[in-house]
């Protein structure tokens, strides 16, 4: 093992008191004092800021950059404007997920790719090696750039004062380039908890300043830091994949409920003719929402029981902070429906529950 | 120090005991280091009053956000009580272990288990290493 990697925010992480953890080869907050259910609630009632500099980011350049990122992609990326953004996945050609992504068009000819942190190295070397054919140009930025992202209802309100472009016409995956409290960087209207909100993409070396500045002026907004923990736990309740629990190399973007990222018409791309072929014959399994209709905690890999017989491993699962409810994905047999009963293995009890339709929270402030 | 109050004893499973004020009855818990390691306690499963327990016996679970642990009985006994407040707000075990935060009022067999328990000192050094 590597030794783990810190992000220009570590230091702010620990002088506000988080708990750090190894995750994606970094030492990451998991959470801070205020502890997880808070964090959580104030990214769905004001306003939460996470440290996502592990992220990794890619750029593509050249005049065949459309075609190159369309080729290792399933969605379309001549579907993006300037300043748009695209969610999408990389496939194996036998349609397995590599990744998850989102697809920057930066310019005619330069997208700039964003992929998990866990995945920074295979991701390289999967699109590496399959850009020979292409006129591009491929740059890992993964250590030259920090991420900060800021989520909730509050959030827009917190950001304006501090930015030199106006915020309201930026819409939902799209982005700006601009500055935040002088500093330059890219304003994206993305994220990954079901909240209005922004991504930044800054220098490394200036993302502790503008940290520390969103903290100090959106605290009277009820703006508090949020860790890994709240970020899965948000996501979850939007029905929002996760590398490595829900996709993996193992499971296909048609199988994960993804098919609206798999544009089939499109030119050849990676995946292309596996995931043509599982679409005409037919699903075997689908991803699938369950709910407890009784208190449990349904972890990831808990045995999940339908129609009699255990079917696999929750995928992910939490205790809905929102919901006060179990809530989790699953694999199961492409029959399922909304409202069939499912039940989860906790230690020696079958808890009973049903499928219930994704996302599982309709609150969020993101489509209002 | 506050984090380890005297006059309680602990296990090395991050459980404490402590006198109820009942003659030969104790509260069982865990400790306020258990809690900040745990996170938020989003549930507590406790047995039912009746039910007896041999030392070190798993009494109940403790469900928090990042993970779920076994509680066990520090001393032989039979449950007199339990916290049933835990069940409308388990963040009292985050909040105030020592207090609100009881889980189990236990009658003891054997008060001369109590020995085999850790002091506040011998506790503290456990959670240091």
């Amino acid at each position: 093992m590597s030794e783990l990697k810190r992000t220009p925010l570590y230091e702010a992480h620990v002088a506000l008191g988080a708990k750090i953890v190894p995750f994606a080869g970094f030492e990451m907050p998991v959470q801070y004092p205020t502890g997880i259910t808070r964090e959580h609630t104030a990214v769905r009632t004001s306003a939460g800021m996470f440290d996502v500099s592990h992220m990794g980011e890619f750029l593509v350049e050249g005049p065949g950059a459309l075609a190159f990122v369309s080729y290792v992609t399933t969605n379309d990326p001549a579907l993006l404007s300037l300043g748009q953004v695209q969610y999408s996945v990389f496939c194996l050609q036998d349609g397995g997920i590599v990744d998850d992504l989102l697809v920057y068009r930066m310019g005619e000819q330069r997208f700039r790719l964003v992929v998990n942190g866990a995945n920074i190295d295979k991701d390289w070397a999967h699109v590496a090696g399959l850009a020979g054919d292409f006129d591009v140009e491929l740059s890992n930025e993964s250590d030259d750039i920090g991420l900060i992202a800021l989520q909730g209802p509050s959030a827009e309100a917190i950001l304006q004062p501090l930015v030199d472009v106006e915020l309201a016409p930026i819409g939902f995956y799209w982005f700006a380039e601009g500055h935040v409290d002088g500093v330059p960087g890219i304003i994206s209207r993305t994220g990954y908890t079901g909240e209005a909100g922004f991504e930044l993409y800054l220098p490394p070396e200036a993302t502790r300043a503008v940290w520390d500045r969103l903290l100090e002026v959106g605290g009277e907004r009820g703006l508090i830091p949020a860790g890994l923990g709240s970020r899965d736990s948000l996501r979850l309740e939007m029905g929002y994949a996760l590398y490595g629990n829900d996709i993996d190399e193992h499971t296909t973007p048609l199988e994960a409920g993804l098919s609206w990222l798999v544009k089939l018409g499109k030119d050849s791309f990676v995946g292309q003719d596996a995931l043509r072929a599982q679409k005409e014959e037919g699903l075997s399994r689908r991803l699938r929402g369950f709910r407890l209709a009784e208190r449990g905690f349904p972890r990831p890999g808990y045995d999940v029981i339908f129609r009699g017989a255990a079917v696999g491993p929750v995928r992910s699962g939490t205790l809905s902070p929102s919901l006060g409810a179990g809530i989790g994905t699953v694999y199961l047999p492409a029959e399922a429906k909304a409202g069939d009963p499912v039940s989860v293995r906790i230690r020696d009890r079958d808890i009973p529950g049903e499928v219930v339709p994704m996302p599982f929270y309709d609150g969020g402030s993101l489509r209002r | 120090m506050s984090g380890i109050p005297d006059g309680f004893q602990y296990t090395e499973e991050h459980e404490y005991v402590c006198e109820a004020g009942t003659e030969g009855e104790y509260l069982v818990g865990i400790t306020d280091y258990a809690q900040g390691e745990l996170g938020d306690v989003v549930f507590v499963e406790l047995p039912a009053p009746g039910d007896a327990f041999e030392k070190m016996e798993v009494f109940g679970t403790i469900e928090a956000v990042k993970a779920v642990s076994d509680l066990y009985c520090p001393i032989s006994g039979e449950v007199v009580a339990i916290n049933e407040t835990l069940d409308e707000d388990p963040a009292l075990v985050n909040s105030d272990p020592y207090g609100e935060g009881w889980m189990i009022r236990i009658r003891v067999i054997d008060p001369s288990e109590l020995d085999d328990l850790l002091s506040p000192e011998a506790y503290a050094s456990l959670i240091e290493d």
